[in-house]
């Protein structure tokens, strides 16, 4: 059984329990101390920042040309934190409740009350950085509701959250370099981590531009390097992301946890073509004014706006009247998945919903209209004062669904659909975040640790920023207290050497091959087995199925795969082939995990374990565990369990309704 | 909207590396979908060149949805191509129509030197950031979020500048390869806010001071920057740029 390392005591009193114990290193010693950072993202730029002012010397990576491009950049919606500037009933104990409960009861209850706790102090933070959230006359941070809660505890700056925070953490990150305090390594890869007797001391990277292969030293490796979506191929992930960094740390030692739980978003716009290459979001705080349906007639092959409103399902409000639009993502996405494979689908494939934007300009264009005192106003004075308010605050994410789709939403409804867009699963991590190899942290959406079975939305940022600004900085001194003594140890020794010959060998075996499909390709039909049969709805046959398929896909690969260029130059497929390589591998954990864990819960739907009317069914008697997989050899896995102890709620079946 | 499918005939900037000079090749490609974006248009191709044996073409990209600024393609003499307020991920081949010739070049700037083909190294525009285009504040020194009541005027106007992807598409406009757009969007975010303000002065003449160094041109104020600016920062953001370094130069006493 793994133990988390919870600190004892009330739920409440844990982090500052911890906080008030834990080691702590003194100013002469933090100088000497290294800290690799892989990964510039939300958790990754505002550890490296955080962790550089507090004197350590850092070593920050991304793949990209700049720190400020990583993924985060894309978060649209916003932030959650519980500061109840809305008098409406919040508290840290909400926040805390609603992520659980989100979760289906798979997350660890002093892990997520620490988040909750520390949400406040990040919106601070940021604030204080220079975040231009969204602000009411007054001259106040305004708020907007998110899924699977019933208060307004969201911040936001338009639909560019995740923008203005990884801007905020990018720049902090900037004056520690310009300090000295951070070195920044942009097109660098992460390609192995390097263990020297037990602890994680330097990794291996490739300069994506030369093609050379570097070592770097670190009394401690913290990976930051976001989540494996783009194993589905087609996700909302950006295309560079990958699990590479995280699945070497696994084969490395770390404990991989629950690569099953994948959170599949409700509002994408729905795939167009073959060619097709990702999938963009459209943000959930939609749902805070869109209404979501279905024509009520199956196989209706009427344009949207020719329908009547008597003849529209409004499925979600329908099903969940407490809760309607604003359900929970793996709910509203099972919800439009049953629809659209019941006939009810719009659009020319029939795999769409759509999204209504037409009563909200309504109400806000009769709200405007009385703000500006005008008693009597004509339908098109309503249209127009409704559009510029909903413009204000959903505009560029109107303006995107337009230059995709060619459609003009403030006219038409929008068609969505679930896409694969969040990893709730991850390197298995203690409460202090340190992965099962001593001195390999994991944080942000790459590790498993509070998001349970489902994630709200906008708590991935909360977490990202949670770990890298308040969580990192004191649990990672509790470890590097025990350090002070370890000399920098060269990169010369035996295990870096040994470590970068494993490396180089597989490049050259993979630009070897020599063979006549592309990465691209083989990539694309292991999204296809992926989305198949481990997407939105599982059964244990298919996942059989697919187990084998990914193996057979395996020996395709690396018989067949194709890799233009060589090996000491910039050379964007290679690093894509190694990419899709460990993709392939973690596609077949995902499906044992997903066939091991015999229950539904959250995102993880077993057509075989629903509730009459649809839901997950969760088996807590067996399966109220976290599964943590060590890797044992290819197609070899042993499942280690953490055991799920909740003191504070009390778990039942989620309601919404 | 009809779609369609078209053919069109691609010149494409080469060039193996930095050092290499370069040159236009000639690609044709067969039906494209009206509704694939630009990128994709390149993925279609580049998996052609590879089954072939032949060398893809490197671009720039990420996201594809507009906001993480990596890609950057000069399409027919305009960064981003021919849509308003765009970038090139987003951009869609019903820009085009059937028997084309599209154009397809770096950015090209002094600062921004060639890596391959379509990819350039934009670390200047980090180096510039390095020199003041921050808030120095520590993690843990905040105070409550709401302590400091911000004029929703200004913080909008903040949140306008701030909207920046740091693409460089500004540069790549500018027949002087200024990166002014760029520095004044930076100072403008944060001098519109009052936390922003005790490193004010510092700030914009530092910021200035490393985009001269980093080879970027100086600004005639021919407003090509906002044109091409896939975010729409306005160049009114330059004029205020102009104002913080006259009043910083000025009541300098150093």
């Amino acid at each position: 059984m793994l133990d988390a390392k919870i600190p004892k005591g009330k739920l409440e009193d844990k982090w500052t329990e911890y906080k008030g114990h834990c080691k702590l290193v003194n100013p002469a010693n933090k100088r000497k101390l290294e800290i690799i950072v892989v990964g510039t993202g939300l958790a990754g730029a505002s550890a490296a920042a955080s962790l550089g002012e507090l004197g350590y010397k850092v070593k920050a990576f991304c793949f990209q040309d700049s720190p400020r491009r990583a993924h985060s950049i894309a978060a649209q919606g916003g932030i959650n934190a519980a500061k109840n500037y809305q008098n409406d009933g919040d508290s840290i104990f909400r926040l805390f409740y609603d992520t659980i409960k989100g979760g289906d009861y798979r997350s660890r209850e002093g892990n997520v009350y620490r988040l909750a706790e520390v949400s406040a102090n990040i919106i601070d933070q940021c604030v204080a950085q220079g975040v231009p959230f969204a602000r009411e006359y007054g001259g106040l941070l305004s708020n907007r509701s998110f899924g699977g809660v019933q208060v307004q505890r969201t911040f936001y700056a338009a639909g560019q959250t995740g923008q203005q925070l990884l801007i905020g953490a990018y720049q902090a990150l900037e004056r520690q370099v310009a300090l000295g305090n951070v070195t920044m390594y942009t097109r660098h890869e992460m390609l192995d981590v390097v263990v020297i007797d037990g602890k994680a001391r330097g990794i291996v990277c490739r300069n994506l531009i030369t093609g050379e292969l570097e070592r770097f030293f670190g009394h401690a490796v913290v990976l930051c390097t976001g989540g494996y979506g783009n194993v589905f191929y087609l996700s909302t992930n950006a295309m560079g992301c990958n699990v590479t960094a995280i699945w070497k740390a696994h084969k490395k030692g770390a404990y991989f946890a629950n690569p099953c739980f994948t959170q599949i978003h409700p509002t994408c716009i729905p795939v167009s073509g073959d060619y097709q290459s990702k999938l963009t979001l459209m943000s959930e705080s939609l749902r805070n004014d869109g209404r979501i349906w279905v024509p009520k007639k199956q196989n209706d092959t009427r344009k949207a706006n020719e329908i009547p409103e008597e003849e529209r399902d409004y499925y979600l409000e329908r099903r969940y009247p407490a809760y309607g639009n604003l359900v929970p993502r793996d709910v509203a996405s099972r919800a439009a998945k049953e629809r659209c494979d019941a006939g009810y689908g719009v659009g020319t494939s029939k795999q769409a919903v759509y999204l209504d934007y037409a009563s909200a300009i309504q109400r806000y264009g009769k709200a405007e209209a009385h703000k500006h005192g005008i008693d009597n106003p004509s339908p098109e004075q309503i249209k127009q004062m409704g559009d510029e308010a909903v413009k204000e605050k959903y505009g560029n994410l109107f303006d995107m669904y337009e230059k995709i789709t060619g459609e003009n939403p403030y006219e038409v409804p929008m068609r969505i659909y679930p896409a694969v867009h969040y990893t709730m699963g991850g390197l298995w991590v203690d409460y202090e975040l340190m992965t099962s190899v001593k001195g390999l942290y994991a944080l942000g959406e790459c590790n498993y640790s509070d998001h349970g079975a489902n994630r709200l939305g906008a708590s991935a940022l909360m977490q990202g920023l949670a770990d890298g600004y308040f969580v990192i900085p004191y649990t990672i001194g509790n470890y590097l207290a025990d350090e002070i003594r370890t000399p920098v140890i060269p990169t010369t020794h035996p295990a870096f050497e040994e470590t970068e010959k494993n490396v180089a060998e597989r490049i050259n075996k993979l630009m070897n091959i020599q063979g006549t499909e592309t990465v691209e390709s083989l990539h694309k039909r292991l999204g296809k087995i992926m989305w198949d049969k481990c997407g939105m709805s599982r059964n244990a046959e298919g996942l059989k199925e697919a187990i084998e398929e990914i193996r057979a896909l395996k020996k395709e690969f690396w018989s067949n795969v194709k890799i233009p260029g060589s090996v000491d130059e910039f050379n964007p497929e290679l690093d894509k082939a190694g990419r899709v390589a460990d993709f392939i591998e973690l596609g077949e954990l995902t499906c044992i995990d997903a066939l091991q864990r015999d229950e539904s819960c959250g995102a993880h739907f077993r057509e075989d374990h629903q509730t009459p009317e649809g839901e997950a069914l969760r088996d807590d008697a067996n399966f109220m565990y976290v599964s943590a997989w060590q890797w044992k050899s290819n197609d070899e896995w042993e499942l280690h369990k953490e055991d799920l102890v909740y003191e504070e709620v009390h778990p039942t079946q989620r309601s919404y309704k | 909207m009809e779609h369609y499918n078209m053919n069109l005939t691609l010149k494409v900037w080469r060039q193996r590396n930095s050092k290499e000079k370069g040159r236009f090749e000639t690609y044709k490609v067969e039906n494209i979908s009206s509704e694939m974006s630009f990128l994709e248009m390149f993925d279609v191709l580049n998996d052609r060149l590879i089954t072939e044996g032949k060398d893809p073409i490197a671009f720039d990209h990420d996201c594809r949805e507009g906001i993480c600024g990596m890609c950057s393609m000069y399409i027919n003499g305009k960064p981003h191509g021919p849509w308003k307020a765009n970038t090139v991920c987003q951009l869609h081949m019903r820009a085009f129509k059937d028997g084309d010739t599209i154009v397809v070049e770096p950015w090209r700037a002094k600062a921004f030197p060639v890596i391959k083909d379509l990819v350039v190294d934009r670390s200047a525009f980090d180096r510039i950031i390095q020199a003041g285009g921050f808030i120095s504040v520590n993690t843990g020194n905040a105070v409550d979020a709401n302590a400091i009541p911000i004029e929703k005027e200004n913080a909008d106007k903040s949140f306008a500048a701030a909207a920046c992807i740091g693409c460089g598409a500004c540069v790549a406009a500018c027949k002087n390869s200024s990166a002014m757009l760029f520095v004044a969007a930076k100072v403008s975010h944060l001098a519109l806010l009052p936390q922003g303000s005790p490193e004010r002065k510092t700030r914009v003449v530092s910021m200035i001071n490393q985009m001269d160094k980093e080879g970027f041109g100086a600004c005639t104020f021919t407003n090509a920057c906002e044109a091409a600016c896939p975010k729409e920062i306005l160049v009114t953001n330059i004029a205020r740029l102009n104002h913080e370094y006259m009043m910083a130069s000025f009541e300098s006493d150093k």
